[in-house]
């Protein structure tokens, strides 16, 4: 292929992988941001978003566009009630204390990947785009259904930032962020805004997966490396920042694409964690992080 | 939950009097008595080391499936000289360390006869070493060159599938006779697919052919694109075989690449493998040719013994289950079972086994096998085994889709896939 074709291919790849990543990490994020946890479990959220798509679109006969919207509806919100239960059942009780938490949600991560592969069986499922179209780019093909991924996913990032910025939910998520002491002492229940917010973190990577699941098929082994990556956006981002998370998103999703495309997928990964190393010593916060965490 | 609720409230004693005496009376039946009071007819125990979760997984399943209906139909023929075999079955994860642990299970805890079945090469060549170390007979059913290469050890064997080097070596005339004289490999990046680039490259330059690239994929990726734009634009056939849970991803984002102008296609069947072909995105298949072990659609020519084989493991004429059109076959690989399990039978039957001392006089005797006629105990066709080399040879397919199915073009020749005897495992010691 020549050079010019070449770059277009590997731009959308690296844009759709963007699209994708910067909601996975954007969960992530949002629960470190907030409740100052590192949520191991966020990948298997988002496997669970997939598996659940798979079994969802399953009851819907007829058009293929039905069966994904509902998913898109509902698999959000099963992973979101799982992931509040378990901040209820388990996360409470540690009183979010950091170690703790690492160790408990290796647990749950371990819980959720064997009770879907018990439940669902060890199968790739796929699910079926909600329209399949080629756009027949001259030089190679391209999925319309990939646009619109990266198109859903700026629209969620969009609302994600107006529902932080000017509601009053959003405002007291900030106010938690910012001290959650203070914002205990003003009434604010923060029992529930961690319960909430763990929930919609989960929910988040969810819907990345319900988007990306009729691309890629749904495994309950795919929650691993999309963690990965998700923990080296949000580092480099910096912790708590959405602004930083989806730049992030974008830089290593685009390099991403990029890299793997021209040399290798293995020099992308090598290539992301490098920059994690690097991002750490000049800028500890992430290129957007507070300076006081 | 709390089980002893649940027994005591639902469970009346009188019904439980009735339990104790139905079981009293399956005791006391014949067949029971003469398999719990003579030792000789107590089960033949064969450890089945299978894929049922990881990679494998799909392959697993219907390994676990032919193997089950071999075992019913050898079971109900008699069994093994009068006694019954019994699958020990334990789950390897697709994994290698796993592979090595379930073989120490069979051969020490569950005192397995041997052990069969494993598909996935890196798990055959991180299990084989310590069959060799255990001593215990490992029956793979694998494909890999690794049997044949002399790699691994005297008690390890593949009687019952033929192994890549011998398939590719007779399909390169086919592909450039054919299709094209420029090809560009996609393969899994592990032993396997190794096999497939080191032994079709070799064949097909020797054939004056030309490699154009060779592009390798991780076992495990989950998204395929990426890749493509490494095959060159001069590419006359796009040579592909691929694995894992990802496969239906791999063709789906081929056709999405290339949709009508891609370069002519030779894959090997493991790309769909269990893959409903009727998936929407597929249908750029049509017209492109496929090797198989064993052909998945039920073929003009079928003969009785592939009739018999595929009703008894329960697969429908387009390869699928009978119980559930969706839920497709990995027929091209899993007839290995069927055979290996009929080859033990008979290997252990002329070796005269009564019990674990005599597996090196099973080895002895399956190394004394060559001629394995097309029959009941070989559905997929006539084979040639090689004691020395502990391979066998066989026949293969070349399928074309036509129309969403695969149709038969070539078979080729049991001669088409011979190739020099690297190793003598006869000379190693037990």
């Amino acid at each position: 292929m020549d050079l010019g074709p070449y770059l277009l291919f590997a731009s959308l790849e690296g844009l759709v992988h963007a699209a994708v990543l910067s909601l996975i990490a954007l969960g992530l994020s949002l629960v470190f941001g907030v409740m100052r946890i590192v949520n191991v479990a966020h990948g298997e959220f988002f496997m669970l978003g997939a598996v659940l798509a798979w079994w969802i679109s399953g009851f819907v006969f007829g058009n293929p566009a039905i069966g994904f919207l509902l998913a898109l509806i509902i698999a959000p919100l099963i992973a979101g009630v799982i992931a509040m239960s378990s901040d209820w059942l388990i996360l409470k009780h540690l009183k979010y204390d950091p170690e703790a938490t690492i160790i408990a949600t290796i647990g749950i991560l371990y819980i959720i990947q064997q009770a879907v592969l018990m439940t669902f069986g060890p199968d790739a499922r796929p699910v079926e785009q909600p329209f399949n179209y080629r756009l027949d780019l001259y030089w190679f093909g391209f999925s319309a259904y990939k646009f619109f991924v990266v198109f859903s996913a700026i629209i969620l990032l969009f609302s994600v930032w107006l529902v932080m910025a000017k509601t009053k939910f959003g405002l007291i998520l900030r106010a938690t962020q910012l001290d959650s002491e203070t914002a205990q002492a003003f009434g604010i229940p923060i029992a529930t805004v961690y319960s909430l917010v763990f929930g919609v973190g989960a929910a988040i990577a969810a819907v990345a997966a319900v988007l990306i699941v009729p691309i890629q098929q749904a495994h309950y082994l795919m929650g691993g490396e999309p963690l990965l990556l998700a923990f080296i956006v949000v580092i480099i981002g910096g912790l708590g920042s959405l602004r930083g998370t989806v730049a992030a998103a974008v830089l290593i999703g685009m390099s991403d694409g990029i890299i793997s495309v021209f040399f290798s997928p293995n020099l992308a990964k090598i290539i992301a964690t490098l920059l994690v190393v690097i991002v750490l010593l000049i800028k500890p916060n992430g290129l957007f992080g507070s300076e006081k965490t | 939950m709390n089980k002893k609720n649940i027994i005591s409230k639902n469970i009346s004693r009188r019904k439980l009097m009735k339990g104790v005496a139905a079981a009293g009376t399956i005791t006391a039946m014949p067949g029971f008595v003469r398999y719990s009071q003579a030792a000789s007819s107590a089960p033949i125990k064969i450890g089945f080391q299978v894929h049922r979760t990881g990679i494998g997984a799909a392959y697993g399943r219907w390994y676990d499936r032919t193997t089950q209906a071999a075992v019913k139909v050898i079971n109900d023929g008699g069994g093994i000289n009068g006694r019954p075999i019994e699958i020990v079955a334990e789950d390897d994860g697709t994994d290698p360390k796993r592979g090595a642990e379930a073989l120490e299970k069979f051969a020490n805890q569950h005192k397995c006869d041997v052990a069969f079945g494993t598909l996935f090469s890196h798990v055959v060549i991180g299990s084989a070493p310590r069959a060799g170390e255990l001593k215990l007979p490992y029956f793979v059913v694998s494909e890999g060159h690794h049997v044949a290469s002399g790699m691994l050890n005297r008690y390890t064997l593949q009687p019952g599938i033929t192994d890549v080097k011998s398939q590719v070596q007779a399909m390169a005339p086919f592909v450039k006779n054919n299709l094209g004289k420029k090809v560009t490999m996609v393969y899994p990046d592990f032993a396997f697919g190794h096999d497939h680039r080191d032994y079709f490259s070799a064949a097909f330059e020797a054939q004056g052919g030309q490699i154009l690239a060779k592009v390798p994929i991780p076992p495990t990726e989950s998204s395929f694109s990426k890749y493509f734009p490494k095959i060159p634009r001069d590419t006359e056939v796009l040579y592909h075989v691929m694995v894992g849970p990802a496969v239906l991803t791999f063709v789906k984002e081929l056709g999405e690449f290339y949709g009508n102008k891609s370069p002519k296609l030779f894959g090997f069947i493991d790309s769909v493998e269990a893959v409903d072909l009727s998936t929407p995105g597929l249908e750029f298949l049509d017209g492109s040719y496929f090797w198989e072990g064993n052909p998945r659609y039920a073929q003009s020519n079928q003969t009785e013994h592939d009739k018999f084989y595929r009703s008894a493991v329960g697969v429908d004429e387009n390869g699928a289950s009978v119980s559930d059109s969706k839920d497709v076959s990995t027929y091209a690989h899993m007839f290995g079972c069927w055979e290996t399990l009929h080859i033990i039978k008979k290997g252990m039957e002329e070796a005269g086994y009564s019990s674990v001392g005599d597996r090196s006089k099973l080895i002895e005797a399956v190394e004394s096998m060559s001629n394995m006629p097309l029959s009941q105990a070989h559905p997929q066709g006539a084979k040639i085994f090689n004691g020395k080399t502990h391979q066998t040879f066989g026949h293969q397919y070349i399928t074309k889709m036509t129309n969403g199915k695969l149709v038969l073009a070539h078979t080729t020749s049991i001669e088409d896939t011979f190739y020099p005897d690297e190793v003598d495992y006869t000379k190693q010691s037990f």
